[in-house]
């Protein structure tokens, strides 16, 4: 079996994260890139259905060179190759111009599996899976908590607002999983000098056939025209408990209006 | 003036505040129309249309509601075509983002999600969204520039005002997807805690952290406090990676991002993970035994305490105050 695991590498959710004042774009080169939180999951999981069903693991990354460590540590976890793709003119893609980038990537290298994680920590959308299924043309089973592959059934438990619900598709298939699925291993020695063996090939747009007109912050479909760091909250009341914390904490409440 | 469409959301014939919200907000640019997938729209046209809603599209059919997300994207799709609205807007739900994300791919259109208010642009170019970004610490003015503005508003965004309409009822074709394509809903589970407030929606969220300390402890302290405000129950990360609480009720990066009136936190540090789901609460009050947790530095009202003795406190003075 075929799977892909697509990796983003965003900025450690730890560091103060900014936007670039000439373009409002994320400023990626002043704070360390990482995995994005939930993909190590989804790697976790093209790890153990490879594992499960006698498969293999590309790992597909679209980002800037530096992306180029998320791919090796990615890698190093147990994946068997890379595809980056990494081009000047991607710079500033909003979703619909990564999606499409992704799926022409994605079409182009086959899968029977696409697994991602449910959202990134920098922009927090969480549509890209759901973008590259209607792209793709294949079912889209988002948000699971859990995986089961049996010949060409993929049986997700689909997290919800009520609890979870069980969805049944076909393969091919997109999935994004949630952070209750597995626990990311961590690299190990042999795995980390492992990596640096395994195959990366570099994609640009042209090599991947992109048009250029499509994707970059020219083509995006969406623009911010300003932003603002949010004041600071103003410093509030802050007592300590003397036997009576329960009490005026009520009294702030009724102040307010609550109770 | 062009249709505003608004993707209801609703729990059988019962419509969701956040429907009323949108319906508020799609006033601004045009003439809200409601997009209602499964039974019910008979029942909810009225409620809609005290809201605002010129016209009621229901789209019903055998099997609609067994299939991930993309019937509603078809029928929005079709939609679209048909009335070339002038923004389509939708709840910031897990689904509801997910059928904004498909949306914009069929239509070519710009998508923008998580959004905390929307007003008319200054040159008539459609809405200017405002989102807040990495944890709450920036605000972002944006809009869409190509094809039909789809916007994901996350409850709680503004006030829902009334704004009686016509609401007439219009019964449109929706039609179930391919099977190979088909991610098919096999069985639905049920995790409720109590009859409680939707988290995302619920005006007052009372959430529990690792202080809280296990299971049997949210029911005995945090479930009660909630109960007592009329509120909804969150979770932080650790208490549902520990299993004390379902994981739909975690707030938080990873989880639910909510923006209620009052959000009270007791026992939860407040890693930068958490707050960003929380951050831009109107009124945060906390509890927590220790000075120095950070939570304490959103907090308009801190007790620093022992929640064990403070929660129960709590719980009892409110009641005392609703009998008086």
């Amino acid at each position: 079996m075929n799977i892909v695991v697509c990796v983003k590498q965003v900025p450690d959710t730890w560091a103060e994260r900014t936007l670039r004042p000439a373009d409002s774009c994320l400023d990626r080169a002043s704070v360390d890139g990482v995995i994005n939180e939930l993909d190590e999951y989804a790697i976790e999981e093209g790890l153990l259905q490879a594992e499960a069903h006698d498969g293999e693991v590309t790992i597909l990354s679209m980002g800037p060179q530096k992306a180029a460590e998320s791919i090796r540590k990615a890698l190093s976890m147990g994946a068997d190759k890379a595809v980056h793709l990494v081009d000047d003119g991607l710079a500033g893609s909003d979703a619909l111009g990564t999606s499409l980038a992704l799926s022409t990537v994605l079409a182009r290298i086959g899968f029977d599996l696409v697994i991602l994680g449910a959202e990134a920590t920098d922009a927090r959308m969480g549509v890209l899976p759901a973008m590259l299924a209607e792209r793709l043309r294949v079912p889209q089973l988002s948000l699971a908590r859990k995986v089961e592959i049996d010949g060409n059934t993929v049986t997700v438990h689909r997290l919800t607002e009520y609890g979870y619900d069980q969805v049944v598709a076909s393969l091919p298939a997109v999935v994004s999983v949630v952070e209750k699925i597995n626990e990311p291993r961590y690299p190990s020695f042999k795995g980390i000098m492992a990596a640096k063996k395994k195959p990366v090939e570099t994609l640009s747009l042209a090599d991947a056939g992109i048009d250029p007109a499509q994707v970059g912050l020219g083509a995006a479909a969406t623009e911010v025209l300003s932003f603002a760091k949010r004041p600071p909250r103003q410093a509030g009341t802050i007592v300590k408990d003397e036997g009576d914390g329960g009490s005026k904490a009520a009294e702030f409440l009724a102040a307010q209006k609550f109770i | 003036m062009a249709k505003i469409l608004v993707l209801a959301e609703h729990s059988g014939e019962s419509v969701k505040k956040v429907t009323l919200e949108l319906l508020t907000l799609a006033r601004r640019f045009g003439e809200p129309s409601v997009v209602w997938l499964g039974p019910g729209a008979e029942a909810g046209r009225e409620r809609l249309a005290e809201y605002g809603a010129a016209t009621v599209y229901a789209a019903d059919g055998e099997g609609l509601a067994d299939y991930v997300i993309t019937p509603a994207v078809g029928v929005l799709a079709d939609l679209v075509s048909e009335v070339s609205p002038g923004a389509v807007l939708l709840a910031a739900t897990g689904d509801g983002k997910e059928i904004a994300g498909r949306l914009a791919v069929r239509t070519g259109s710009g998508v923008l999600t998580d959004v905390v208010g929307l007003t008319p642009g200054e040159d008539g170019s459609g809405p200017v969204a405002e989102q807040s970004i990495f944890g709450g610490a920036i605000t972002v003015r944006s809009r869409v520039r190509t094809g039909t503005p789809i916007i994901a508003v996350r409850p709680n965004s503004t006030t829902p005002e009334p704004a009686p309409a016509a609401g007439e009822l219009r019964q449109i074709a929706a039609q179930s997807p391919e099977q190979s394509l088909a991610a098919r809903i096999t069985d639905r589970v049920v995790q409720e805690r109590g009859e409680r407030p939707d988290l995302t929606e619920a005006s007052i969220v009372v959430s529990g952290g690792r202080g809280v300390n296990g299971t049997e402890n949210f029911t005995r302290y945090i479930e009660p406090l909630a109960d007592a405000l009329g509120a909804a129950v969150g979770a932080s990360r650790a208490v549902t990676d520990a299993g004390w609480y379902p994981h739909q009720f975690q707030v938080g990066q990873t989880g639910k991002t909510v923006s209620p009136q009052l959000y009270v936190a007791v026992g939860i540090s407040g890693a930068i993970q958490h707050r960003a789901g929380m951050q831009t609460s109107k009124t945060i009050m906390v509890i927590n035994k220790d000075p120095e947790a950070p939570i304490f530095e959103l907090a308009d009202f801190g007790v620093v305490g022992d929640l064990f003795t403070v929660v129960p406190q709590l719980v009892e003075e409110i009641g005392r105050r609703k009998e008086s």
